[in-house]
C-alpha cells in the first residue's frame, strides 16, 4: 500500500459512539459506510446510520466484535475496501490488521508490525528506552516464575509497584501491590484477568509512581516518514485506572516538561516508523512544587477515546487524517505540530453507579439530550479559540437505545471547547447538570462534582484521587437535602396534575385534586431516591436496587400505612393537601414541613416558590417507563421512584438472600452449604459487563443455600446464596 | 354543548361593599364554628383511643378510606354532623361518603372503631340506612370497612328492631345488581356478622377480623362449649373452613389492596346518561366562587338573589332563564353542571305566590319530559298568606307545585342556602320529598316558620284562648314564654340542628358547592335518569 488509493466504502469494525464518529467523517468526505454489529446492537443508531449493516451473529463481544474472520467476511460481503477498527476490540490486534491487509483490504491504522511491537508492553518499554525515552523501573515476569523469583524481581523494581498485563490496556489486568506479601495473589489475578480479556496472560512489574498524573501525546505519522506531534492531553481523572475526564492542553505543566514530552513522543514515533494516529502515554511524577518528571508508559496504536479534545484545540478531524494517511497522502500543513487554541475537556458519561463500586447500569435510554451541543462537531467550528464556549456530544445512544450488559457502559462523551480552562470547566459542568438523561443511572452527577471540584480547578488531583477519600463526597447525588425535598414535592404535585388527564374519571378531573369536604389526612406518597438499579432490564418487578432514602429530618411522618411495618425505612415521604383552589394547604416532606407555595403544576413541570424569600423554582418532571420520576431542579436531576401504595405480598425474598446484582456469569463459588462465614467474606464471584463482582456475606452466619455453580448464567435478582445470620 | 350565544350571567355583587364584608365575616364565623365541630369528628374517640388503635397496628377509619380511594381523587363525606345536639359523638361513629375506587364511583361506609369500639347508636343506624338508600337510588357499589362492636346496648331499643333494615338493604342492593363488598378489619359480631354475611364479596384481615354470632362467653352460656375467638370467628377460619371470607388479607393495607382489586373486577358500569360535555371542555364559573361567602345576608331578613349563587356554581356562569318575566320571586331555568344539563329552581325573593307555584309546576314537568335533573336552591319564607291569596287559590297552586315535585322522577339536588320555611320547604323538594342529595349552607334555617312568627302566633293563640275562657291574660308571663319559644325555634332551625338530626346530607362550605353538587350529580347519573309524564291529579 504505497500508491495513493482512494477509499470508497469503509467498514467500521466497532460500535457505539466511535462507530458513529467514523461514520460522521465518512459522510462528510463522501465515503460509503458499512456497520457490523452484535445482536443486541441491531437497533442502535450506528447500525442505522451506516449505508450497509452486517450482523456478526452473537451477543458477547467474543461472539461478534472480536471475531476478526467474521468482520473480514462482512467487509467482503458488503463490498468494503477498507476497515477502520475504532478503539478497543480488534483495534490493536496485529494479527487482525495483518489479516485485513492479506484480504486485500485497506487497514486504517498502523502496520501490524508496529501494533505487535507496541502491543507488548515489555517490548515497547525496551524500544523506548533504546530511543532515549525515559521509562520507569520495571521487570518482566516469566510465566513460570516462582514466588522467590517474583520477590526478587519486585525488590529490584521497588514498592509500591504495579502488576500490568503486557497485552493490556484500559486499566484491565492491572494490580497495585504495596508490600511483598500481596505480590503472588496480585500476579495470579492479573494473569487470569489478562488471559481472559486479551488472550495473553503475560504480565510485568513496574514501579508505581505515587500521586501521578497521566499525560499523553497524540502523534500522527504518514507514509512519507513525517511525524507530527499534537498538543498533549491530561487524563488524570481516572477511576480504577480508567479515564473519566480528559483535557487538552495539560494544565499546570512545566514548560520544559511540555517540550520534553513532545520531544519524547516524536522520538518514539520515529523510532518505530509510526504511521497513522497513535498516542504516547506518560506518567507525570511530581507536582505541588516538586520537580515534574515524565516517564514513558505505553504507546496506543489507535485513535483514543479522548481524541475529541485534541480535535477541538487543533481544529483537525483526526478520523479524516487517519483515512488520508491510510490512502497514502502526506500530512497536510495544518496537521503539522499545531499549537493548541483554547482549552478542551471531555467527560465520559458512563452508565455506572459510582457510589456502588461503579456498578454498571443497564436498561433502555428513554431520553438523552445535551442542550446546545453539536453532535460529532469536529474541525473548524467557529468557537475554536473564540470567545464563547461550545459543546460537542459524541453519543453512542439515542432515545430508545438499549444499554445491554454485553458491552462497555459508556453512553456518550460530552466535550467542551472554551477560551480558558476555567470557562471550559464551568460550561461543561453546567451542560451536564442540565443534560436530560432518563434511563439507566449514569455517573453524570459525579462528573459535575468533579468538574466543579477545587482540586481539579487547582490541578491538585492525581490518578488515584477519584479512588480515594474524595469519592465518597463526589459520588453523592447532586440533588440532596432541601433541593431533594423540593424535588420530591414537585414529583408528587406533577403526579396530581398527571392524574387529571383525559383518561381520568370525570369526578377526578372536575373536582379539585384530592378534594375533601372533611379533610383529615394528606395525600401521601413515599419515594425511594434511586441511586442505582441492579438491573432495570427486568421489566416490572426489578430486583431491589440500591436505593437510598433520605432520613427523616423531623418526627416520623404519621402512622398511616406504616403501622404494620414499624422500623422499616419509610422512604422519602411527601404528604400534601391542596385546597379547593389548588394551592398547597399542607406540605411535609421527609417528616418535616416544607415551606413552599405552588405557582403552577403540570404533569411535566412544577413551579414552586420555596422558602421564606419565595424564590420561584421550576422543576421539570419526566416519568420513565419504570415509573421513576426524574425531576430537574436548579441543583440537577433527582431520580425518585415512587413506592407502590401496597406492598406486593409475593415480592419478599427469603431473609438473608443474596441476589445477583446484574446479569452475568458465575465465575467462582467460594463457599459451600453449611460453611460458617464471616461478615464481608466473598461467597460468589459474578462476571458481568467485563468486570468481576464479588458477592460477600453481609453478616456473619452459616450458608443455608447456594443454588448456583461456576459457569452458570444468572439473571439479575437471582438468589445466589442464602445466609442464616449468626 | 352550552350554547355559546348564552353569555355568562352578569353579577351585581361588589366585593368591596360594606354589605359584602359584613356577610363574609358572618359566614366565616359560622364556618369556624363548624370547623370546630369537625375537629371533634376527626378526633374520633379521642387521643387516647386513637393512639391505642395505632399501637395495635390498625388504621383509622379515614386512613383506611385514603388507602381505598384512588390517589388524588375527591371524597364527599355525607352527614358528618349527624348526632350533633345529641348525647352521642358527632358523626354517628361511622364515616360515609362517595369517592372513586379504581375509577368507579363508590359509596364507602367505614366504622370508627375508636368511638366505643365502633358500636352503633341510633344515629349510626340512621346514617347507614341513608347510605344504603343513596347506593340503591344511584346504583353505587358499596364498600363497607367493618369494625364495630355491634349495637350500643343501652340504646338497643332504638336500634335493634329498625336495625334489621341494614341487612335487608344489603341483599336488596345485591338483588338490584349493585355490588356490595365488606372488608372486615376487626369485630363484626352478633348482628354485625350479617354485614359480611349479606355482602357479595368479603375480605377478612388475618389476625384482625372477628366474625361470629356468639363469642366464647355466650357460647359457654348457651351450650357449655368452650371455644376461642379464632375457632369461632377468626379470619383464617372463615377463609378456609366456613367459607364466609372470600379472601384473607395479611394486614390492613393488604385488605384495602384486595378491596381495590375486587372493585376493579366488578365490571360495574354507569346506567345514566353520558355527559354532554367532556370533562376537559367544561368551563368553570366566570365569577369567583370565593364570593359565595359574601352573598348571603348576615341577617336573612335582608333579601339576596340566589341567581348570584347560581352564577358561581354552574358551568361558565351560563344560565338560560325560563319565564323570567312571570312569577319573578322564583327563578327557573336551564344550565349545565360539570357538563351535565340541569334545571334550576332558585328563590329570588322569599315569598312564593300562585304565579311562582304555577311556573314551577310547568318547569318541573318540562324537566321530566327532557330527563333533566333538577337543582333546588332554597331561600324561602313560605307561601303567601292573606285574603287575596287564599281566595286566589294559593293552596291549589301550592298543591300543584308539591304534586309535581312529589311525582317527579328525575334526580333532585337541593341546597338550603338561607331560609326554608313552611310548605315552601316541601315544594322545594325538602327532605321529606326524597331529593337524591340535600345539602345545607352554614346559613341555612329550616323550620315550619320563622322564630318570631312562630312565637308571635303562639302568643296570639294563647291570648285568644284566654279571652275565650274569660281568663285574664298574663302579659308578663306571655312575653317570657314568647321569648323562650323564639329562642328555642331559633336554635332548632339552624343548619347544625337539622343536620345533626340527619335531615340533610351535610353542611357544606359555600365555596365547595360546585364540587359537592358536581359529585352528587355524577352519582345520580350512575343510575338511569328518566323523567315522567305521570303526576297526581292537578286541580285546575
Amino acid at each position: 500500500m504505497s500508491a495513493p488509493t482512494t477509499i470508497r466504502r469503509l467498514l467500521v469494525a466497532n460500535r457505539g459512539e466511535i462507530a458513529r464518529r467514523v461514520l460522521a467523517t465518512c459522510r462528510r468526505l463522501g465515503i460509503e459506510t458499512v456497520a457490523v454489529h452484535g445482536d443486541p446492537d441491531a437497533g442502535e443508531p450506528f447500525v442505522r446510520e451506516a449505508d450497509l449493516a452486517v450482523p456478526l451473529g452473537g451477543a458477547a463481544a467474543a461472539d461478534s466484535y472480536l471475531r476478526g474472520d467474521a468482520v473480514i467476511a462482512a467487509a467482503r460481503a458488503a463490498g468494503a475496501d477498507a476497515i477502520h477498527p475504532g478503539y478497543g476490540f480488534l483495534s490493536e490486534d496485529a494479527a487482525f490488521a495483518a489479516a485485513v491487509r492479506d484480504a486485500g483490504l485497506r487497514w486504517v491504522g498502523p502496520d501490524p508490525e508496529t501494533i505487535a511491537a507496541m502491543g507488548s508492553k515489555v517490548r515497547a518499554r525496551d524500544l523506548m528506552a533504546d530511543a532515549g525515552v525515559p521509562v520507569l523501573p520495571g521487570a518482566r515476569v516469566a510465566d513460570d516464575a516462582t514466588p522467590q523469583q517474583l520477590a526478587e524481581q519486585a525488590a529490584g523494581v521497588g514498592f509500591p509497584l504495579l502488576v500490568k498485563a503486557s497485552a493490556g490496556g484500559g486499566g484491565r489486568g492491572m494490580r497495585r501491590v504495596d508490600e511483598p506479601g500481596a505480590l503472588v495473589d496480585a500476579v495470579t489475578a492479573a494473569r487470569r484477568e489478562a488471559a481472559s480479556a486479551f488472550g495473553d496472560g503475560t504480565v510485568f512489574l513496574e514501579r508505581y509512581v505515587l500521586r501521578p498524573r497521566h499525560v499523553e501525546v497524540q502523534i500522527l505519522g504518514d507514509a512519507h516518514g513525517t511525524i507530527s506531534v499534537l498538543p498533549e492531553r491530561d487524563c488524570t481523572v481516572q477511576r480504577r485506572h480508567q479515564k473519566l475526564v480528559e483535557e487538552s492542553p495539560a494544565p499546570a505543566l512545566d514548560g520544559a516538561v511540555r517540550a520534553s514530552l513532545a520531544d519524547a513522543a516524536r522520538r518514539a514515533g520515529q523510532a518505530i516508523g509510526y504511521r497513522g494516529a497513535g498516542t504516547v502515554e506518560f506518567v507525570l511524577a511530581g507536582g505541588d512544587g516538586a520537580l515534574q518528571e515524565a516517564f514513558f508508559l505505553e504507546v496506543n496504536t489507535r485513535l483514543q477515546v479522548e481524541h475529541p479534545v485534541t480535535e477541538l484545540v487543533t481544529g483537525l478531524d483526526l478520523v479524516e487524517l487517519q483515512l488520508r494517511i491510510a490512502e497514502g497522502e502526506p500530512l497536510p500543513p495544518e496537521a503539522l505540530d499545531p499549537a493548541p487554541r483554547g482549552h478542551a475537556i471531555e467527560a465520559r458519561i458512563v452508565a455506572e453507579d459510582p457510589a456502588a463500586g461503579w456498578r454498571p447500569q443497564t436498561g433502555v435510554v428513554e431520553r438523552f439530550a445535551l442542550a446546545g451541543a453539536s453532535a460529532f462537531a469536529t474541525a473548524a467550528d467557529g468557537a475554536a479559540g473564540g470567545r464563547t464556549a461550545m459543546l460537542r456530544l459524541d453519543a453512542a445512544v439515542e432515545p430508545g437505545s438499549v444499554v445491554s450488559p454485553h458491552y462497555d457502559s459508556m453512553l456518550a462523551k460530552a466535550i467542551v471547547h472554551a477560551p480558558t480552562r476555567d470557562a471550559a470547566l464551568r460550561r461543561l459542568a453546567d451542560g451536564l447538570r442540565r443534560a436530560e438523561i432518563v434511563g439507566p443511572l449514569t455517573a453524570r452527577d459525579l462528573l459535575v462534582r468533579v468538574l466543579e471540584h477545587p482540586d481539579v480547578a487547582a490541578v491538585r488531583h492525581d490518578t488515584q484521587w477519584l479512588d480515594g477519600a474524595a469519592l465518597e463526597e463526589l459520588a453523592r447525588p447532586l440533588v440532596v437535602g432541601e433541593d431533594l425535598r423540593a424535588a420530591a414535592a414537585a414529583a408528587a404535585l406533577a403526579d396530581d396534575a398527571a392524574r387529571r388527564g383525559p383518561s381520568a374519571p370525570r369526578a377526578a378531573t372536575l373536582a379539585p385534586a384530592g378534594w375533601r369536604n372533611v379533610p383529615a389526612h394528606p395525600q401521601r406518597v413515599a419515594f425511594d431516591v434511586a441511586v442505582g438499579d441492579a438491573s432495570s432490564l427486568e421489566a416490572g418487578g426489578a430486583p431491589a436496587g440500591r436505593d437510598r432514602s433520605v432520613a427523616s429530618s423531623g418526627p416520623e411522618a404519621g402512622p398511616d400505612g406504616e403501622a404494620g411495618r414499624a422500623g422499616a425505612d419509610p422512604g422519602l415521604v411527601v404528604e400534601h393537601r391542596l385546597d379547593r383552589d389548588g394551592a398547597l394547604a399542607a406540605l411535609r416532606v421527609g417528616g418535616a414541613p416544607l415551606d413552599a407555595e405552588l405557582v403552577a403544576a403540570g404533569p411535566g413541570a412544577v413551579v414552586l416558590r420555596v422558602g421564606r424569600e419565595r424564590v420561584a423554582h421550576r422543576f421539570d418532571v419526566v416519568v420513565a417507563a419504570d415509573g421513576t420520576r426524574w425531576v430537574r431542579g436548579l441543583a440537577g436531576w433527582a431520580a425518585l421512584r415512587p413506592r407502590p401504595r401496597f406492598a406486593d405480598p409475593d415480592a419478599a425474598d427469603a431473609a438473608g438472600s443474596l441476589t445477583a446484582p446484574l446479569p452475568g456469569v458465575v465465575l467462582r463459588v467460594l463457599a459451600a452449604v453449611g460453611d460458617e462465614v464471616a461478615a464481608g467474606q466473598p461467597l460468589v464471584v459474578v462476571e458481568a459487563m467485563k468486570m468481576e463482582h464479588e458477592i460477600a456475606a453481609p453478616a456473619a452466619g452459616r450458608i443455608a443455600e447456594l443454588p448456583v455453580a461456576a459457569g452458570e448464567q444468572v439473571e439479575a435478582g437471582r438468589v445466589l446464596a442464602v445466609l442464616d445470620e449468626a | 354543548m352550552t350554547d355559546p350565544a348564552t353569555a355568562p350571567r352578569p353579577t351585581a355583587i361588589d366585593p368591596r361593599s360594606d354589605a359584602y364584608a359584613t356577610n363574609r365575616t358572618a359566614m366565616l364565623q359560622r364556618l369556624a364554628e363548624l370547623e370546630q365541630v369537625l375537629d371533634g369528628v376527626r378526633a374520633g374517640g379521642g387521643e387516647k383511643y386513637v393512639a391505642r388503635h395505632h399501637r395495635r397496628g390498625k388504621l383509622l377509619a379515614r386512613e383506611r378510606i385514603e388507602l381505598l380511594l384512588d390517589p388524588g381523587s375527591p371524597f364527599l363525606e355525607l352527614q358528618p354532623f349527624i348526632g350533633h345536639g345529641s348525647d352521642f359523638a358527632v358523626g354517628g361513629s361511622v364515616v360515609v361518603g362517595i369517592g372513586l375506587v379504581e375509577a368507579t364511583l363508590t359509596l364507602v361506609v367505614a366504622n370508627d372503631p375508636t368511638i366505643r369500639g365502633g358500636a352503633s347508636n341510633p344515629f349510626t343506624l340512621r346514617k347507614v340506612l341513608r347510605a344504603n338508600e343513596i347506593a340503591l337510588e344511584n346504583r353505587l357499589p358499596v364498600v363497607s370497612l367493618v369494625e364495630s362492636g355491634g349495637a350500643d346496648l343501652p340504646t338497643q331499643l332504638d336500634i335493634f328492631i329498625p336495625g334489621g333494615q341494614m341487612f335487608r338493604d344489603l341483599t336488596r342492593l345485591s338483588k338490584a345488581g349493585i355490588p356490595t363488598i365488606a372488608i372486615v378489619f376487626g369485630n363484626s359480631t352478633a348482628g354485625g356478622a350479617y354485614i359480611p354475611g349479606m355482602c357479595d364479596h368479603t375480605i377478612f384481615v388475618d389476625g384482625g377480623a372477628k366474625v361470629f354470632l356468639g363469642g366464647p362467653p355466650l357460647v359457654k352460656m348457651a351450650t357449655g362449649e368452650e371455644a376461642d375467638d379464632e375457632e369461632l370467628g377468626g379470619a383464617r377460619m372463615h377463609a378456609t373452613v366456613s367459607g364466609l371470607a372470600d379472601e384473607l388479607a395479611r394486614d390492613e393495607p393488604d385488605a384495602l389492596r384486595l378491596g381495590r382489586a375486587a372493585v376493579r373486577r366488578l365490571n360495574h358500569r354507569p346506567q345514566g346518561p353520558p355527559p354532554r360535555v367532556a370533562a376537559s371542555e367544561v368551563a368553570p364559573p366566570v365569577h369567583d366562587p370565593e364570593e359565595l361567602l359574601g352573598i348571603v345576608s348576615a341577617d336573612l331578613k335582608v333579601p339576596f338573589d340566589l341567581r348570584e349563587v347560581l352564577a358561581r356554581i354552574v358551568d361558565g356562569s351560563r344560565y338560560d332563564e325560563f319565564k323570567p318575566g312571570y312569577g319573578t320571586a322564583l327563578s327557573t331555568g336551564w344550565a349545565e353542571l360539570w357538563g351535565r344539563p340541569i334545571g334550576v329552581l332558585a328563590n329570588v325573593r322569599g315569598v312564593l305566590f300562585s304565579e311562582e307555584a304555577q311556573k314551577a309546576t310547568q318547569f318541573i314537568q318540562l324537566a321530566n319530559r327532557r330527563d333533566v335533573p333538577l337543582l333546588f336552591l332554597h331561600n324561602t319564607t313560605g307561601f303567601m298568606v292573606g285574603r287575596d291569596y287564599e281566595q286566589g287559590g294559593i293552596i291549589k297552586h301550592g298543591a300543584q307545585f308539591i304534586n309535581a315535585v312529589s311525582n317527579s322522577t328525575v334526580p333532585h339536588l337541593g341546597v338550603v342556602v338561607g331560609a326554608s320555611y313552611g310548605a315552601a320547604n316541601y315544594a322545594m323538594s325538602g327532605r321529606a320529598y326524597a331529593p337524591r342529595f340535600l345539602f345545607s349552607w352554614p346559613s341555612a334555617l329550616s323550620s315550619v316558620m320563622g322564630p318570631e312568627q312562630l312565637a308571635g302566633v303562639l302568643s296570639i293563640v294563647a291570648r285568644q284562648a284566654a279571652e275565650a275562657k274569660g281568663r285574664e291574660f298574663d302579659e308578663e308571663q306571655a312575653a317570657a314564654i314568647e321569648k323562650m319559644v323564639r329562642e328555642k325555634i331559633a336554635a332548632e332551625q339552624v343548619a347544625l340542628a337539622t343536620s345533626g338530626r340527619g335531615y340533610d346530607d351535610g353542611i357544606i362550605d359555600p365555596r365547595d358547592t360546585r364540587t359537592v353538587l358536581g359529585l352528587a350529580l355524577e352519582a345520580c347519573c350512575q343510575a338511569p335518569v328518566a323523567g315522567t309524564s305521570s303526576f297526581g291529579v292537578f286541580r285546575p
